[in-house]
This record gives C-alpha cells, structure tokens and sequence, in this order.
C-alpha cells in the first residue's frame, strides 16, 4: 500500500511547521528527505509513524511501519539483544543477526547506556530493520557514524532495501548520502515539499558520476547553498 | 595545583573505597566512637554517670547476652519482626496496588490521587487512639499502623515514577507495536522502579519508626514492652539493649533494600560508574 499524505498541516503554537503537505511515497521506493534544521523533517516522520495526535490532514498509511529516531531511544533497562528482540515476532536468531550485521555481536549484553553513540545509533538502526517493514522511517540514521562504518552500514541498508523492499523515508542532511542511496530525493521547505527530484542512476553510485555532480549542483541550490561556498 | 583540586568532582557516596590509602582513613574513623566508649565506661566505673540514667556498656553488652540466652531477646525480636513484616506487606502492596491504580489512567488518578493526598497530610500517629478505640490493644492497631506508615511513600514514590517515565520511551513501544500490557511490563514499571526503591527505603524507615511508637504506647509483647518494663525497674541497661536492636534491625533492612538496588539498578551502574 502506497503512502499517501494530502493537506498535511502542524503547528506548534504560532509557529506553522508542516503547512498543507502534500506527498506520496510509493512501494518499494527509497526516498531521502532533505531540508535545512528546523524545517519539519522529524515532524514529518512522526506523523508517518502515527505518533502525532495533533496533525491535521489525511495520513493513508500501512500499518507496517519501524522507526529509527533521531536520537537511538534505546529502553536503557533491556540489554541490547533484550532491545532488539522487544515486540519482535521474529525469532531471536533473527535479532542476533542483526546485530551482527550492525557490527555489534560482541555488545549483544550490554546496557544501552554503556555504548558509544555510534554504536547506540546502530543498534537502533538494527531494531527498525529487523521488523521488515512496509514503510521505513529513518531520521538521520548515520549522523554519529564515523566515515568507514557509514559506508559499510549504507551498504548494509541498501542490501536490506533490496531484499525486503520496503519504501524508506531516509532523513539526511547529507546531500551525497541522499544521491548514493536514494530513488527520489524531497526537500522540505516552508512547510511543504518543495523539490522533488528523481535520480535514476544505477547503483552502485560514485560521486563523481557527472549526472550526481549536476544533481548536488541543483540540490544544493534548492538547500540554498551553492557549491563552492561549501566548506 | 588548586584549580584541578576545584576542578575534582565531588565524591559519591557510594563509590567503593579503593587503595590502601582509603582503607588506613577507614580504621581512623573507628577511633573516636571507641574514645567515646571508653570515656563512657569510665564515667560509669567512677559513679559519674549513675546507672539510674545510663548503664555502662560493659554491664550493657552482659546484659544482652543474658537477655539473649534467656530467650527474652529474641522472643521479643521475633514478636516485633512479625509485626513490621506484616504490617510491611501489608502497606506495600496497598501503596504499590494504588500507585499502579492511579498511576495508569486518569480516571484512576481522579479517583484515589485526591483522597491520597489528603490523608497524607494526616499525622498518623495522632491516630494511635482511634485505632485503639477501633482495635483495642492487640496485634491488629500495630500492625495497622506500620502499614499505614509504609503505604504512604510507596505510593508517593510509584505513583511520580510511573508519571515520570520518559515519553520518548512511550513513543517507542508504539511504534514497536507493544500491547498496552508490554507497555507496562517493559517500559513503565521498569521506568518507575527506581523511584519505588526510594520509596522502599523511606518506607522501611518510617515502619521501624511506627512500630517502635505503637509498641510504646500499648504492648504486652515485642521489644517495646520489653523497653517499656524495662522502664519500670529503672533498668537502662536493658532499655539500651533494645534501642540497640531497633536500630541493628533499621540497618540490617536497609542494607536489604541496597542490595536489591544494586541487582535491580544494575542498568544504571554502569553509567554512574
Ligand atoms: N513538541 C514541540 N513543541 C514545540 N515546538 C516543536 C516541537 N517539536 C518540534 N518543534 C519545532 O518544530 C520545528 C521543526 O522541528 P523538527 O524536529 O521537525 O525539525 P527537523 O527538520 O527534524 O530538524 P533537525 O534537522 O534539526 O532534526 C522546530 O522549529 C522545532 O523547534
Ligand atoms: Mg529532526
């Protein structure tokens, strides 16, 4: 079942931060959200997942939805595996190899509190994954990677995408990452969406590909930022 | 340099003592209650301090060992060991019932949070008479009012616990798909549990406390009647012996809470570690 979003609206008091959305994300596509800080994506995301009683408009989504949150909300009381398997269906051989795949067999024990960022980040990442979703939600998801496991854990991502075939709505602020990975790249302005651009390229993707190099040309104009004054 | 020095954070209490050098300040803390109690068996010895108001340890340590194998002792410790247990029991599970009650819905909460708070401003042991009047003077008025004692911060204590667990955690479980059961079974009792561990030990605090008043006022039996007969023959040795007991009994429970603190806060260590 597609995703469907019409007249989308939320407020906090006065200030207006989705104003009369309109989106659809379609099966099995990976689509990356962009938009400067403060601009609504996580708001956005909580309304997908059902979690917002207050926004307005029509939200037509499936009921198969996981989340990865911005921060890895981890429930600090359940060991890491304890965490994962939470609510899960699946067997616990599932849990454990996600974990694997997230690098974290060996932390399989410990408190939630006694990880580094990153490694919390991942296992939250390898909670939402697990559930084989319909829609994934991912709300900047690698922001407290390092370089190496980024690459490693995009790949991770893109094989599960592939597998399962859920559509993903990937949060980023990285405007590279959204071009390797994703089929469609948004941008939330003003409360809208207001680019919506298509990459067709075949993966895997470098970024040298000159069809991504005009592409960032083009998004980071509609980030408001042009290129050569990026650091 | 002084500034690392302020820089230091402050010590925690329960950091364990590391090193040899901790261990040396340890034994020096020993030194002056021992001062003091060689001071106070003097002061006994000499006919300073007359027995009438104070016996001297000696004489206090030989009474305890007689008190014990007489069976006095421990009679009386049993008797009031019951009544605390019970009254324990009792209270904490009607606090913890009520917490959870008022704790998990509205509608719950409109129901027994007002009456809560207004009792709670009652002095419970201005009560004492009433329950006499109601109970008369057996078993029941003691016990009564050591659950009533204890009932108090549990409930306090649970009840702000399971309102204050994260809500960030509460959106989790949504979209985990947990059952409003798993809710409260993963996320809001184990949210809730340390602070009903505050509770716990507050509410073991004030039980001792409500049975050594209720076993002063009216007792034929326990540790307070022995203190209380003991009154009677001018007898402070005896009466010494009790208090010493009240408070071995007061420590040996809260160290039971700590431990099952540390079993059940094991989450947390780590991190405050
Ligand atoms: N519960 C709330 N109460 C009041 N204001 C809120 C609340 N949640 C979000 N906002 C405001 O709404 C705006 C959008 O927030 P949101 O978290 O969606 O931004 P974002 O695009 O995810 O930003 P970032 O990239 O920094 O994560 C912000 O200005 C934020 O301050
Ligand atoms: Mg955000």
């Amino acid at each position: 079942m597609a995703t469907r979003l019409s007249g989308v609206a939320r407020a906090f008091g006065d200030r207006v931060v989705l104003d009369s959305l309109d989106l659809e994300l379609r099966d099995g596509e990976f689509t990356a959200l962009l938009g400067r800080s403060g601009s609504g994506k996580s708001t956005l995301l909580r309304a997908l997942a059902g979690l917002d009683p207050e926004v307005t408009g029509t939200i037509d989504v499936t009921d198969s939805v996981a989340v990865a949150f911005q921060e890895p909300r981890l429930v600090p009381w359940k060991r890491l595996l304890a965490n994962i398997t939470l609510g899960l269906d699946a067997p616990v051989s599932k849990a454990k190899e996600a974990l694997a795949e997230v690098g974290l067999s060996e932390r399989s024990d410990a408190w939630p509190l006694t990880l580094s960022g990153g490694e919390a980040q991942r296992a939250s990442l390898a909670r939402a994954l697990v559930r084989e979703p319909e829609l994934l939600l991912l709300d900047e998801p690698f922001s407290a990677l390092d370089a190496l496991t980024r690459i490693t854990i995009h790949q991770l991502v893109l094989e599960l995408w592939a597998r399962h075939r859920p559509a993903v709505l990937l949060v980023t602020h990285d405007v590279d990452e959204a071009l390797l990975l994703a089929d469609r790249v948004l941008v939330l302005d003003e409360g809208r969406i207001a680019h919506d651009i298509s990459i067709t390229a075949d993966r895997p993707r470098h970024r040298e590909d000159p069809g991504l190099v005009t592409l960032r040309t083009t998004l980071l104009a509609a980030l408001g930022v042009s290129p050569e004054g990026r650091s | 340099m002084s500034v690392v020095e302020l820089a230091r954070p402050v010590e925690k209490p329960r950091a364990t003592p590391k090193g040899p050098r901790r261990r040396v300040t340890a034994w020096h803390r020993w030194l002056s209650p021992l001062a003091l109690l060689v001071v106070w068996q003097i002061a006994s010895a000499t006919g300073l301090l007359p027995e009438r108001l104070l016996a001297a340890p000696a004489a206090i340590a030989s009474t305890a060992v007689e008190l014990t194998q007489a069976g006095t002792l421990p009679t009386a410790i049993g008797v009031s060991l019951q009544r605390v247990l019970i009254g324990f029991l009792v209270g904490g599970a009607a606090g913890i019932v009520l917490a959870l009650a008022a704790g998990l819905s509205r509608a719950g909460e409109n129901a027994v949070d007002p009456i809560m708070q207004a009792l709670r401003a009652l002095p419970f042991f201005g009560l004492i008479p009433l329950f006499i009047l109601w109970f008369g003077i057996g078993e029941e008025p003691k016990i009564l009012l050591v659950a009533l004692a204890v009932s108090f911060p549990l409930y306090l204590n649970t009840f702000s616990g399971i309102r204050g667990v994260d809500g960030k955690l509460a959106e989790v479980a949504t979209t985990l798909k947990l059952s409003r059961g798993q809710l409260i079974r993963h996320i809001v009792l184990p949210g809730a549990l340390p602070q009903t561990l505050v509770g716990l030990r507050q509410a073991l605090g004030v039980a001792w406390l409500a049975l050594i008043v209720a076993e002063q006022v009216n007792a034929t039996t326990g540790l307070g009647y022995m203190i209380n007969d003991a009154r009677e023959f001018l007898r402070t040795d005896v009466i010494v012996v009790g208090l010493l007991v009240y408070s071995a009994l007061g420590l040996a429970t809260d160290a039971i809470v700590r431990l099952l603190e540390r079993r059940a806060l094991a989450w947390r260590r780590g991190f405050l570690a």
